[in-house]
């Protein structure tokens, strides 16, 4: 429940006036406002600025600094104010919170200051709010980077490594050639070679001068032994270098499959072909065939040049946008192909013989080279050859400028809509706990309530305070008005989605029904996250109180095991069932830095309110300390249970 | 024959231009309509968003319910929180309404109680009926909550409340548990309730529930009194 529609409760409370004439069951006792304060303003001074609120403004979020008793070391006395020596710029964003519900992050904060700032104040970060979360994630992301730079350098610097095994050294040396000299000599040999290779390539074709008696002859064939030397050379440095990448590759599958590699085979295979075959006048068109795939080597420089590996990756995530380029232009050729086939058909010795023929000419016409091979002879043709080369202009000319604009727009947007996909799924993960959340909440402050009701009645105030203290008004008022509906229609919550549980890994609650039957009817499957916490020679069955609305559930709970640990917050569910038995509890330290130290539990930490219930605000509260009602002997026997309160309270029996 | 070829071709060509004329007009035109469509909507949310309302004087407020001025000021305060434009309207509160009942879908019963507190029927409910609502049933006598119950449940106001105007209460009243109860929900089971409720409501078995039937019969079960009473320490 947003922290806003607390407001709203009474109303809510009030809109169940439809419930009651309907209602077969009497209704649960509305919680009484003990200590009912009027609401104050408070001043909080933060580094001389100072901002007013409200008392319960501030208590929505009782799990934070200034919700919770922690401000009140941060009270002075002489000026009747909480002071505190911080920000007050940022504190503006974390008061808003407080009255709207919603965290922003300022765009001019530095983060580091901003998430001390959350620290300190007990708020975390991950309930900022869906407008700002994209821009904190990505300055996060961005210092975290220059986090590990800065570790980085400082470990080159210092020098002291940890000790790699060769092959690692040998995989950073690949990678990262200014790790050391050995790997920047390493890299530009191979660098100097490429080079090499290539040039080769390129001047092995250019006629070299005659050989007297027969016609010129290309390099190539003129001095082929020394060629056939300088490529050697370089097809084996080119192995030399694969191989050791492909001994020093951390995962050689992966390092196989990659472009880098494919490359690399790519590149020095046809010499090996070339070795293997045989001077075969059949296979040698194929072999020279082969040869055309050594230009491949250029590829190689990529690793060399930052520039053509980014210049791969966007026209890779461009794709779509030049494939869509590509599609428009093909429908264009084709259409103007046809046309200019159909108007040239009527004319004699016309070069235009078939469509496909005149796809040349489309082209050339379009991208507004004008060859010349093929040119138009009918009026016709004239005609919309020029319509071609009109709307050729258009349609290359035009969309070019704007796929390169497009390539950082749809670059940054792809990447924001991958984001905001995985933050709405996130999101809406958020949204069920909570939601399971306060439904988990209020199954546990029903058990509280009923030990409460069973106590209220031959107890006193401090007990009822005590067992209360852990809930505050506004939940304890919303339970009841959920307790209301429950007694309306005679059926009880239970908690959401067995999915979601299994999800989130929360524990279940038993509900407050026969455990043992339900267990074997339905929620099997889902109960499973629950089995360690519960002692399966747990046996008593306790019969307790019936409810009314035509049918008698037997209620029944485990009496857990002494042994169930109690550090475990996991197992406070349990323990809120425990009943006013004796029964050797150890103490539980519910305190609020507790709550913060189930980081493992991958629920988003702003939904603790999961695992620890009585969140209805969705950041939970110390839970209910039950610890109390532990200790205390129960109160005995049923017969105490004031006739009022018959038929929905638990009867308590101590066996 | 170069004449007749030179005929047909010349037909060609005509309809290959208008063909393409064709296209790029249903082109540009798809274009505009896009564009332009966009404006319109984003002009029509803009207006909505810039009725305001403001309500009576406190005093006057303080005269015509039985809230107390801090009362009043609380209230107000919570109200304008959720709704800065000063009304609610039906998709307002049941999204407010809807936050109180995470598990259940509690937009039909949100209706009707719109309706309800919607008494001059306008559409939206503004702070004063907001409050006058509250304070019939948070402040008003037994009598006067038992009224206010009976004008909810009788949704065409006609003054008698029939089976299926009780059947559909009834419904929506099961739609806020949500799907996971236990016991899970019957079919049959808003139905059932409804028929102990007419047998219990329904003195002279008309079919119908008028409110001096109802107003006896609830006066006579001590459930529902007792019941009532919870709405005095609401606020």
């Amino acid at each position: 429940m947003a922290a806003g529609v607390a407001a709203w409760l009474p109303f809510a409370r009030a809109a169940a006036i439809g419930w009651m004439p309907v209602a077969n069951c009497p209704m649960p006792l509305a919680p009484t406002e003990k200590n009912k304060r009027q609401d104050e303003l408070i001043i909080l001074n933060v580094s001389g600025r100072r901002f007013q609120t409200w008392r319960t403004t501030l208590e929505r979020y009782p799990d934070t600094l200034l919700g919770s008793t922690e401000k009140e070391f941060f009270f002075n006395e002489d000026t009747k104010e909480y002071f505190f020596d911080r920000d007050p710029e940022v504190f503006r964003c974390i008061l808003n919170f407080y009255r709207t519900g919603k965290l922003h992050y300022p765009r001019y904060e530095c983060i580091s200051a901003y998430d001390e700032e959350l620290a300190f104040y007990g708020i975390l970060p991950e309930i900022i709010g869906d407008c700002c979360y994209e821009e904190y994630k990505d300055r996060k992301r961005e210092n975290a980077e220059r986090l590990m730079d800065d570790n980085d350098s400082e470990n080159n610097q210092e020098g002291s490594m940890p000790s790699l095994s060769f092959r690692q050294t040998m995989w950073r040396a690949f990678e990262n050639p200014h790790t050391s000299t050995l790997a920047l000599v390493f890299y530009y040999v191979t660098g100097f070679f490429i080079a090499v290779s290539v040039i080769t390539n390129v001047v092995e074709t250019v006629p070299c001068g005659t050989v007297p008696g027969s016609k010129e002859l290309p390099c190539g064939e003129r001095y082929a032994v020394a060629f056939f030397c300088l490529d050697t050379a370089c097809v084996m440095i080119f192995t030399v270098e694969y191989l050791l990448r492909l001994f020093a590759a951390p995962s050689r599958y992966r390092f196989i499959r990659s472009v880098m590699s494919i490359i690399d085979v790519v590149a020095i295979m046809p010499y090996y072909i070339g070795l293997v075959m045989t001077n075969n006048e059949d296979v040698s068109g194929a072999f020279v065939t082969l040869r055309v795939f050594r230009v491949f080597r250029i590829f190689k420089f990529s690793r060399h040049s930052q520039g053509l590996r980014i210049l791969g990756y966007t026209l890779k995530s461009c794709a779509s946008e030049l494939g869509f380029l590509l599609f428009s232009l093909t429908m264009a050729i084709i259409i103007f192909a046809t046309v200019m086939f159909y108007a040239e058909k009527g004319s004699s010795a016309s070069k235009f013989t078939s469509i496909p023929a005149s796809f040349w000419y489309t082209i050339v016409t379009m991208t507004t080279l004008g060859y010349g091979d093929m040119v138009p002879k009918t009026i016709a043709g004239k005609i919309f050859g020029s319509i071609c080369s009109l709307s050729g202009v258009l349609v290359i000319a035009l969309p070019v400028p704007v796929i390169v604009s497009n390539f950082s727009r749809i670059y940054h947007q792809n990447q924001r809509a991958d984001k905001r996909r995985a933050q709405k799924k996130a999101r809406l993960a958020r949204i069920r706990v909570a939601k399971t959340g306060s439904s988990n909440a209020y199954l546990h402050s029903k058990r509280n309530g009923l030990l409460n009701e069973a106590l209220e009645l031959p107890g006193s105030t401090e007990e009822e305070q005590h067992m209360t203290k852990g809930t505050s008004l506004i939940e304890s008022q919303h339970h009841h008005l959920l307790h209301c509906l429950e007694k309306t229609t005679g059926l009880s919550y239970l908690v959401d989605d067995p999915l979601l549980s299994v999800r989130t890994s929360t524990i279940k609650n038993h509900e407050f029904i026969d455990e043992q039957l339900f267990e074997q009817n339905c929620l099997e499957g889902s109960m499973q996250n629950y089995p360690s916490s519960r002692s399966p020679s747990l046996a008593s069955a306790r019969g307790l109180g019936t409810s009314c609305c035509s049918r008698r559930h037997k209620k029944s709970t485990h009496l857990p095991n002494s042994s169930v640990p109690a550090t475990r917050l996991r197992s406070m569910q349990e323990l809120s069932t425990i009943h006013i038995q004796c029964s050797e509890q150890p103490s539980l330290s519910a305190s609020r830095s507790s709550l913060n130290m189930k980081a493992d539990d991958g629920l988003r930490p702003n939904c603790k309110g999961a695992q620890i219930t009585t969140a209805i605000i969705s950041i939970p509260t110390p839970p209910a300390l039950t610890p109390e009602a532990e200790s205390r002997p129960g109160p005995g026997s049923p017969a105490t249970n004031a006739p009022g309160a018959a038929a929905s309270v638990v009867k308590v029996s101590a066996l | 024959m170069e004449r007749t070829s030179l005929h047909n071709d010349s037909l060609l060509y005509a309809s290959l231009i208008a063909i393409l004329l064709l296209i790029s007009y249903w082109f540009t035109t798809r274009c505009f309509k896009i564009i332009s469509g966009i404006e319109d909507s984003v002009e029509d949310e803009f207006e909505l968003s810039t009725v305001c309302h403001r309500p009576e004087g406190l005093e006057q407020l303080q005269e015509q319910t039985k809230f107390t001025r801090k009362e009043l000021q609380v209230l107000y305060r919570g109200f304008k929180n959720e709704c800065p434009s000063g009304i609610v309207n039906e998709e307002n509160f049941k999204q407010i309404y809807s936050q109180f009942f995470p598990q259940g879908d509690s937009s039909t019963y949100a209706t009707f109680l719109f309706n309800a507190f919607d008494t001059d029927h306008d559409g939206s409910v503004s702070f004063e009926d907001f409050v006058s609502g509250l304070s019939t049933i948070l402040r008003g006598t037994i009598d006067d909550r038992l009224n206010w119950a009976f004008n909810l449940y009788d949704l065409n106001k006609d003054g008698c409340i029939t089976k299926e105007e009780m059947l559909d209460i009834m419904k929506s009243i099961y739609d806020m548990m949500g799907k996971y109860t236990y016991p899970a929900m019957r079919e049959e089971a808003p139905r059932e309730h409804v028929e102990n409720f007419f047998q219990k409501m329904d003195r002279n078995k008309d079919g119908v529930v008028t409110i001096e039937e109802f107003l006896e019969s609830c006066q006579k079960d001590e459930n529902i009194m007792r019941s009532m009473q919870l709405f005095d320490s609401v606020i």
